[in-house]
């Protein structure tokens, strides 16, 4: 247990720190929300219809920007063929890596989430389960993602390969999450889009880890 | 199925097998082709549709061999994973761009057919959304697979990012189910039988089978081409070092 615990320690301290960490994702986040008014007209009543779908596709994004940091850093130094050296199996240090990204960029970002809605015309009563949406979604996209930055680990240009692989995965909680969204705003019931997005990041959390793990032993190989 | 891959695992007979077998598939493809087509243009208009239900007998064996491509992409990538098979990851390696061939000329000819149909090129319901996915897993795979250059590193990677789409291919079957839409709802595979009337259908299946064996002939010509690449840059790599 102790040995997890100093690896997450380890992990989320390496995603708050050095010239990345939640600053950057939030700072992404602002300026993705600030071109999209600028870039679909400033009315309020336009805003307000496509702001809380706007203030999801935009976290999607940010959620990406950080994924290549995930394994390419401990890859680079080698520091990833000494993990797969410890008594740890490789797909809980997986899990834990993107733990640590979820704590250093997803829960930042899902505060950051209704502000960036209420601003762009968001009605206030959703920002509870703009944030719900947020973690749970967060949490989707950093494990899916977390496949895709192992597979193009070693590969030409990793990042933009990453996004390449990892948007397709990026669909169904976009959808269920942004489902949800416009649920509540119109009225309906949303739980069901909510409970998908729920299933699917459990799925992510739960298999994410052995695609993950597959594609470093392959990397690493 | 299973016989099937562990007769053919031998490259030697692989070779043998599909040297006559290919063109054969070609030679039955064109005949059910024109077979299919000379049905689909003797077929009575749709009383709704009008002369655009023609389109169908293009795009519904297109989207279905999207469809069945990855499938033959997922357990050759399976295959490869497991057994570590050369010829299963030259037979995934090949797969991937019909696959994507087959997908494109599915949204293409659904997007000319929705135009007449619902009055725009294209409509975000839920299938023809997950079709577009599905190209997009197919673009990713051959993308991941391009920037590899090692190779071996390169088919292991494909296969588990082959494994990880075949997740969505359950999406893109039942996503009719999951979301109303404006797309048609499943009228050939239903448990109370199929619901097109039997000109339409006879030419539709003819299609599909076409359409099958023109996969299964340019499947074993691009394996074909994949071994003798390999063999090739073997050859070449031997010649290098002597």
């Amino acid at each position: 247990m102790s040995r997890v615990s100093t690896l997450l320690a380890r992990e989320t301290a390496l995603a708050w720190g050095k010239g990345g960490g939640p600053m950057v994702a939030v700072g992404f986040y602002a300026g993705v929300a600030t071109l999209l008014p600028l870039a679909v007209g400033s009315e309020p009543e336009r805003l307000a219809a496509i702001a809380p779908g706007a203030a999801w596709v935009a976290l999607a994004l940010a959620a990406l920007l950080s994924l290549d940091r995930l394994f390419e850093r401990d890859y680079e130094d080698g520091s990833l063929d000494l993990l797969t050296l410890s008594p740890v199996p490789l797909e809980i240090i997986c899990a834990i890596k993107c733990l640590a990204q979820w704590l250093a960029t997803g829960l930042p970002l899902a505060l950051a989430a209704p502000v960036a809605a209420i601003a762009l015309g968001a009605s206030p009563q959703l920002s509870g389960l703009v944030v719900a949406c947020a973690l749970l979604g967060g949490l989707a996209f950093s494990f899916m993602g977390g496949i895709g930055a192992a597979l193009s680990l070693g590969a030409r240009r990793g990042g933009l390969l990453t996004a390449v692989i990892v948007l397709p995965l990026f669909v169904p909680p976009v959808i269920f999450g942004g489902g949800a969204l416009a649920s509540l705003e119109a009225g309906l019931p949303w739980s069901a889009g909510f409970a998908l997005l729920g299933a699917y990041a459990a799925a992510a959390v739960a298999l994410g880890p052995l695609a993950m793990a597959a594609a470093c032993r392959n990397a690493l190989s | 199925m299973i016989p099937a891959p562990a007769f053919l695992s031998n490259p030697e007979r692989f070779m043998a097998f599909s040297r006559w077998a290919a063109p054969l598939f070609g030679a039955i493809a064109v005949v059910l082709a024109i077979a299919g087509l000379w049905l689909a243009f003797a077929a009575p208009e749709d009383y709704q549709q009008g002369d655009t239900v023609r389109i169908m007998f293009i795009h519904v064996p297109a989207a279905w061999m999207s469809m069945f491509v990855y499938a033959c992409l997922g357990v050759a990538s399976f295959l490869s994973l497991v057994f570590r098979h050369a010829l299963a990851d030259a037979a995934a390696q090949a797969a991937a761009p019909l696959g994507a061939a087959f997908t494109a000329l599915a949204l293409i000819t659904g997007s000319l057919w929705g135009r007449p149909m619902w009055g725009a090129w294209w409509v975000w319901d839920a299938r023809m959304t997950s079709v577009l996915v599905l190209f997009l897993f197919y673009v990713a795979y051959m993308a991941l697979r391009a920037a590899l250059d090692d190779e071996a590193k390169a088919a292991r990677a494909g296969a588990i990012l082959a494994l990880v789409g075949v997740v969505n291919l359950p999406i893109v079957k039942f996503s009719v189910d999951w979301w109303n839409s404006l797309h048609q709802g499943a009228s050939v595979f239903r448990a109370d039988g199929p619901t097109v009337a039997d000109v339409f259908l006879y030419p539709l299946l003819l299609m599909a089978l076409a359409y099958m064996s023109a996969f299964g002939s340019l499947w074993l010509v691009r394996i074909r081409g994949e071994v003798w690449r390999r063999r090739a840059e073997a050859l070449a790599l031997r010649a290098a070092r002597a």
